[in-house]
């Protein structure tokens, strides 16, 4: 194969081969919170907990933990209350998580010691590192068991003033001891500062880094070491939802060792630091950090003792991914991840069987899928040949168009009539704007119009009539059988009216509504896709306006308050209604508290719902609620429920064990490649054709001969002759 | 010849103050250092007291160009202009947002870079000028009409379509070398196969037209006529007395983009995974990294007044009756 873009040593060896195309900005597990980074972060670092691989709805599980972690909620007077407790009741939330001991971490130099037990590699002089360019530079690493003191020294870290983690804000309210750790980093690291400008030394104890902030010399109220494997967290109030944050890298493990080894000086100008450089207890570890080309994973020696799951939802076993129980994991020695900044390359690689796995973009999904008349979605024949399969999933996002609440036209005015009125507007707007023709049209399927701000999935989101968007959507057909039909433009019309713009103008001066969409280059502003939401508009007889700025000017105008219409979207954190309805919640309004409602709506009883929602248990009384917030926001209709994202992902037949489900995202270590099969297909698909080499042989000669003919013509041509072709020839001069 | 390359470097020095105030004043205008912060912590939630952090840390947090507060020299030595600009004249690039050390990167991604521009910059030359010269040689026959016409064809075509057709054709439908991807040392040479060749073919058209119409200019002149005249052959007035008087608009064209040839090529880069400096600025613009757009501006503005000076000099090397003074 001439083609093949890897060394021919890995040729048949254990490797995932898969592209990114976004360059990861922080690996540092205190800092890293985009999709992009958690492909490589969640492989090499373990919180305690994990989401099971193949059970949905979302389940957490114990991934480090030795079992889930237990919970106690304190009143007010230390009394331990029962989990069905009212949670505004609950002053303390104890969380107490045992580690499984034996764990190990990966091989690294920041735990080589020497024969009497010092780290090896601390106090690295200037010359010791100047013939280091990578951590494969230290001849010598060692490891050890992971402890309960990592984790407190993570959670430290969250409050460090020079990592600006951006889970920070969010946890300082449910462990009020970070605003003081931080305070008292912040101090410690200005007087740190002040002393090395004036020469006068370094704050820490001797031997310790310059610069350096040792967490441990610092206490952090609320979280503690209860022994060698165990460490307790106690929350303010009532926070159930926190057991999903202790299954992101945010809370995963840090060593005091490795923190204090990046910190040396000349670590940072070779780009060795925690940032680049994670270390952990997963599956895989970094071996190459190179983000321009490749970054590569290889497996972590010291794994602990990991097993496939033998359970999953209906249809796991027959879709064979259960054909694995039992059995030990990493499957994979090695996942190399090549940067390819363009999609064409990308696709085309996959079709070679060069990357094992592949996402559908706009430019190949004709390609690739096949939609049917009834609108399901299934492989193109050239891909089935391919033995390609497609996977399908609802992202846990919504995708809306916000009504900003604080604008007199769309949000109303301060009257109770002023704001019906406007309530009848956003109501009649969001049944004239036909998402489902929209995502037809723009997204090719791949997204479910919304009906609420719960994506399917998450508990509390309804299928069916029960869950139907009445204001926008009417039902046709038998409970069972029948479908949500959107209303049609008469009904946004008669609602239009209702609200005072008869065919769109002032009932009572005549001028036309004017609505502004307030948007980026690249998102809703763009040509095609303006045109359709102002044709949508023209239904109505309403003007629409397009106001493109850009994405910092855009953020500036939702901050302010000064957009009507804007295009925004959420990527829920947790598997959890409270992370969706949050982002409507009054005390979360953007304007007044710089929160995450940008659309600033407010509604009272939608926020002492909220209250009492967000720290229940799942189960009847909750639905209950939701149901009735739900409602609500459908009555008052401050954001258009566009979408839902679908995930379309195809592997090729050789991947096994691959379920989508984008909460799980340490997903590496369940797959599995036939690499026999592998093999065979690259092979097959990529035979060398030669006979162009030879034609384009030919061709080239086929273009020098009559010029060499020519020449020669010319060189041996006597004068007569070539006065003959004066006019033509050299010899005539100049001729142009 | 000293004093006229000392006086060519002192004016690079307002030159580059210029730049590099320019590009201070373009970059902030579409970003605030609160935006930065922004795209650095991330939107989802970055709050007041977070962003303020951000800014206190890195610097940002300081007026532009004149802190009112401070005394003396203070009021324009502690802004951020002077601050963030000072340094690069002493080629100290500082850090990028995301921690990396600038230097570093520019040093590991120009290797790749210059594996990829060197080859394509000799090879263009060499066909480019061989094809021109041809052309010339069959000036006024059906073979130079078709050949320009070639040559405006080929310029005609945009370079994405060679590349995204070469990728097809080559690798995928052929599968005789890579799509895409890079590996150091020898093995780089399947990798840069294709882009030098497709980099190669889609220059020709325009390079030879230019070259072409150089040496027609050139071989009107009294001096070709002389030489035909002692009985030399035609190829031997091209190549060895044409070309060598062309050489001074050639020049021109040509020595000012050899230190250029360090930043490498934006699209072929992009489009066949070489992680080299070409698309480093974009990335950084994309992310809003105010540190590397500064320093690669400030490096390719270094360079290209390098190039000025060369082609200069140049000058004096090709043709003695230029002197510089």
């Amino acid at each position: 194969m001439l083609n093949d873009p890897y060394p021919a040593g890995e040729r048949g060896a254990n490797v995932l081969y898969t592209a990114f195309t976004e360059r990861p900005k922080h690996l540092d597990p205190v800092q890293s919170y985009s999709e992009d980074e958690a492909t490589f972060l969640y492989q090499i670092v373990e919180p305690p907990l994990q989401y099971h691989y193949l059970k949905r709805p979302y389940a957490l599980e114990p991934a480090t933990a030795d079992g889930m972690p237990k919970l106690r909620r304190l009143d007010a007077s230390g009394r331990e209350l029962p989990a069905t407790a009212d949670p505004a009741k609950v002053a303390q939330t104890v969380i107490e998580v045992r580690i499984r001991p034996g764990i190990l971490y990966q091989p690294h130099p920041a735990f080589a010691t020497t024969s009497t037990g010092e780290p090896r590699y601390q106090g690295l002089s200037a010359a010791e590192l100047r013939e280091v360019r990578g951590l494969a530079d230290f001849a010598e690493t060692g490891t050890r068991e992971l402890v309960a003191a990592d984790y407190v020294y993570q959670i430290k870290r969250l409050a460090h003033p020079r990592l600006h983690s951006p889970i920070f804000e969010l946890m300082a309210e449910y462990m009020p001891g970070l605003k003081q750790l931080q305070a008292a980093l912040d101090a410690a690291s200005r007087a740190q500062a002040a002393r090395a400008t004036e020469g006068t030394g370094e704050a820490g104890a001797a031997g310790d880094p310059p610069g350096w902030l040792d967490l441990d010399r610092f206490a952090l109220p609320g979280v503690e070491v209860v022994d060698r494997h165990t460490w307790r967290i106690t929350l303010k109030g009532a926070y159930p939802q926190f057991l999903y944050w202790l299954s992101m890298p945010f809370f995963s493990p840090v060593p005091r060792e490795v923190d204090r080894f990046f910190a040396q000086p000349g670590m940072a100008e070779r780009n060795l630091t925690l940032d680049w450089w994670p270390v952990g207890t997963g599956p895989y570890m970094l071996v190459e950090n190179n983000p321009n080309a490749r970054m590569v994973l290889a497996r972590n020696p010291n794994y602990r003792s990991d097993t496939y799951p033998c359970e999953g939802e209906a249809g796991d076993a027959e879709a064979g991914l259960l054909a694995d129980c039992g059995k030990a994991m990493p499957f994979i020695d090695k996942v190399v991840f090549s940067r390819e900044r363009e999609g064409i390359p990308y696709w085309n690689k996959f079709l070679q069987g060069y990357y094992d796995a592949s996402g559908v973009s706009s430019d190949n999904f004709d390609q690739a899928v096949t939609l049917t008349s009834q609108g399901e979605v299934s492989l193109s024949e050239d891909m089935e040949a391919k033995g390609i399969r497609l996977l399908t999933s609802v992202s846990p996002s919504i995708f809306y168009l916000g009504f900003n609440m604080l604008d007199p036209l769309v949000g109303g005015g301060p009257s109770t009539a002023e704001k019906e009125r406007a309530r009848k507007l956003r109501q009649a707007i969001s049944v004239a704007l036909d998402m489902e023709e929209f995502v037809s049209i723009f997204l090719n399927g791949r997204g479910l119009p919304g009906m609420s701000p719960l994506p399917p999935g998450i508990f509390g989101a309804r299928e069916g009539r029960a869950g139907m968007n009445t204001v926008v959507y009417e039902w046709q057909g038998s409970d069972e059988d029948g479908r949500p039909v959107r209303r049609g433009v008469d009904e946004a019309r008669r609602l239009l009216a209702e609200a005072g713009w008869p065919n769109g103008r002032n009932a009572q001066t005549g001028e036309p509504l004017v609505i502004n969409l307030d948007t980026t280059p690249g998102g809703l502003g763009d040509k095609a896709r303006s045109d359709w939401l102002a044709k949508k508009f023209r239904d109505l007889g309403v003007q629409f306006v397009v106001r493109p700025t850009d994405f910092n000017r855009f953020q500036d105008k939702i901050r302010q308050g000064n957009a009507q219409l804007f295009f925004f979207g959420w990527n829920a954190d947790y598997p959890d209604p409270e992370n969706l309805l949050f982002l409507l919640h009054g005390p979360q309004g953007k304007v007044k508290f710089n929160g995450q409602n940008a659309a600033n709506y407010e509604n009272p009883e939608y926020d002492a719902l909220f209250e009492r929602m967000k720290a229940m248990p799942d189960g009847p009384a909750r639905q209950l609620i939701i149901d009735r917030m739900v409602a609500i926001l459908q009555q008052d209709a401050p954001w258009i429920f566009a979408f839902h994202p679908m995930s379309y992902s195809l592997q090729h037949g050789w991947v096994l064990n691959r379920k989508t489900g984008a909460m799980v995202r340490n997903t590496m270590k369940y797959q599995r490649i036939d690499l026999a099969r592998r093999e065979a297909a690259r092979a097959e698909w990529n035979r060398p054709v030669l006979w162009p080499l030879g034609l384009v042989a030919l061709l080239l000669a086929a273009l020098v001969a009559p010029a060499v003919v020519h020449w020669r013509r010319r060189e041996t041509a006597t004068a007569a002759v070539g006065g003959a072709a004066g006019t033509a020839g050299p010899q005539a001069g100049g001729g142009r | 010849m000293l004093a006229y390359l000392l006086r060519r470097v002192l004016y690079a020095i307002p030159i580059l103050i210029g730049v590099n105030l320019l590009t201070f004043v373009l970059f902030f205008v579409v970003n605030s250092p609160d935006d930065m912060a922004r795209m650095h912590i991330g939107v989802k939630r970055a709050t007041p007291e977070a962003i303020e952090r951000w800014k206190v840390e890195r610097g940002y947090d300081k007026p532009m160009f004149v802190n009112a507060e401070a005394a003396g020299s203070a009021r324009f030595t502690d802004t951020i202009f002077f601050d963030k600009s000072l340094r690069m004249f002493a080629l100290e690039f500082g850090r990028a947002d995301d921690g990396r050390d600038i230097g570093q990167e520019i040093r590991d991604r120009m290797g790749p870079s210059l594996a990829i521009a060197l080859p394509t910059f000799v090879l263009s030359l060499i066909v480019s000028i061989s094809f021109a010269l041809l052309l010339v040689f069959f000036r006024a026959t059906y073979l130079d009409f078709w050949g320009v016409v070639l040559c405006v064809a080929m310029m005609s075509i945009s370079s994405l379509f060679y590349i995204i057709g070469g990728q097809w054709l080559v690798s995928k439908l052929w599968a005789l070398v890579p799509i895409s991807g890079y590996a150091p040392g020898l093995d780089a040479a399947r990798f840069l196969l294709l882009p030098v060749l497709i980099s190669v073919v889609a220059g020709i058209g325009s390079s030879a037209r230019w070259y072409r119409t150089i040496f027609l200019e050139e071989i009107s002149k009294d001096y070709v006529r002389t030489a035909r005249a002692k009985g030399l052959s035609e190829l031997a007035v091209l190549f060895r007395h044409v070309l060598r008087n062309a050489l001074i608009p050639i020049l021109t064209g040509v020595v000012v983009v050899i230190p250029l040839l360090f930043m490498g090529s934006l699209l072929v880069e992009s489009f066949f995974a070489i992680p080299g400096l070409g698309s480093y600025t974009i990335d950084a613009i994309n992310a809003q990294d105010f540190a590397v757009v500064r320093a690669m501006v400030f490096i390719g503005s270094v360079l290209y007044i390098i190039g000025l000076i060369l082609t200069d000099i140049s000058y004096t090397l090709v043709d003695p009756r230029v002197r510089l003074e």
